[in-house]
């Protein structure tokens, strides 16, 4: 049974490309056949974190209207054989997605693969509601700062209401909240939300904590998601959050600040003269 | 520069910004449940409570939190809920 999994978020900049291709690496890479889809029309940019940009022929909306078919346009992942991407158009079209169109082609894909993970574009226009509608799971992508949780929470709303499973009444999809860029030091510092303060705002069971990373922007520069990477500490974060997906128990790392005994000692003593 | 004055300013250097975090919070507990309790409501009702407010007012002094508009839906219909308090000595 295919599974289809939505990496959302309503604010942009947050980390869902990064996260859909971090993802979608780690869960071919454990050996499931896996497509990812970037539903932002207009403004594609898996490709890019992907590094396949100069391989793209064919697109999304190039399948729905008929133009090419969905093995031409589907790229193979340079590093993971049974990666396939499916990058955006660039049309400036705002109707070239439709509802049947995406339902044609998550069937199709449906048919061959394990996973299919939709890269949900910014704000709640078509193609973020459409990147959402078929969902099983969704993997809400937050900052630990208020804009972003705000969005979060109406993304929350919407996956409550506006998706297939919850217009047939089926069970609802289940939602995971990934907290990215975040830094345990600014936390102690108490310059910003905590991993509880938004755990508890949000009340949605947490997949991990993907620490800020330096990573994150090198492997964007060399196109190889930062899963990749697995000497760095985002690398490490996100194949830990894909182990908890694929329901293995593993315990939450990178939310601690690090630091010798000295450092903390320091830092015990600087609280106590404030 | 005077000691004093340069205590001062050592003493500012030292001090940590004020915390923030909690600020964050409290504002985003607010707003999101302000939200919450508008979520999947009709765009129509606000302007319905207008209209409504408008109709009463023609005939009795009220006030403008004094007519509440609320839908709630159960399984197969909807409830529209009028709640209106008049001012006392009515």
């Amino acid at each position: 049974m295919t599974k289809i999994i939505v990496i959302t978020s309503g604010k942009g900049g947050v980390g869902k490309t990064t996260t859909s291709a971090s993802f979608a690496v780690g869960l071919a890479s454990r050996g499931f056949k896996t497509a990812v889809i970037d539903f932002d029309i207009g403004l594609r940019n898996l490709d890019l974190i992907m590094g396949c940009e100069r391989r793209v022929v064919y697109d999304f909306v190039n399948v729905i209207r008929n133009e090419a078919n969905l093995n031409q346009a589907l790229i193979r992942d340079k590093h993971i054989k049974d990666l396939f991407i499916l990058p955006a158009s660039q049309t400036r079209d705002k109707d070239a997605l439709t509802l049947e169109g995406v339902s044609t082609v998550l069937d199709e894909l449906s048919k061959t693969f394990d996973y299919v993970v939709c890269d949900s574009p910014a704000g709640i226009e078509r193609g973020a509601q459409l990147a959402m509608y078929f969902a099983d799971s969704a993997i809400v992508v937050t900052n630990p700062e208020v804009s972003s949780v705000r969005d979060s929470d109406r993304m929350l709303g919407l996956l409550s209401s506006k998706t297939k499973r919850a217009e047939e009444g089926r069970e609802p999809l289940t939602e995971h909240l990934l907290l990215t860029r975040y830094s345990p030091k600014r936390v102690a510092r108490g310059d910003m939300l905590s991993l509880s303060d938004v755990n508890e705002i949000l009340a949605i069971p947490l997949l991990g904590v993907i620490p800020e990373s330096q990573a994150v922007l090198r492997a964007s520069n060399s196109g190889d998601p930062v899963i990749l990477d697995k000497e760095s500490d985002a690398g490490q974060a996100y194949l830990d959050a894909v182990g908890r997906f694929l329901g293995e128990k593993i315990p939450h790392r990178f939310i601690e600040e690090k630091g010798n005994w000295l450092k903390r000692l320091l830092n015990f003593k600087e609280k106590e003269t404030v | 520069m005077t000691i004093a004055n340069k205590i001062s300013r050592i003493l500012d250097y030292l001090k940590r910004p004020e915390k923030t975090s909690h600020f964050a919070k409290e504002r985003l507990q607010i707003i999101i449940a302000h939200e919450r309790g508008t979520r999947d409501k009709p765009d129509y009702l606000a302007a319905l409570q207008k209209d409504l407010l408008d109709v009463i007012a023609k005939y009795v002094a009220i006030d403008k939190e004094a007519v509440k508009v609320d839908l709630e839906r159960k399984d197969g219909y909807s409830v529209l809920e009028l709640n209106v308090t008049l001012p006392e000595g009515l």
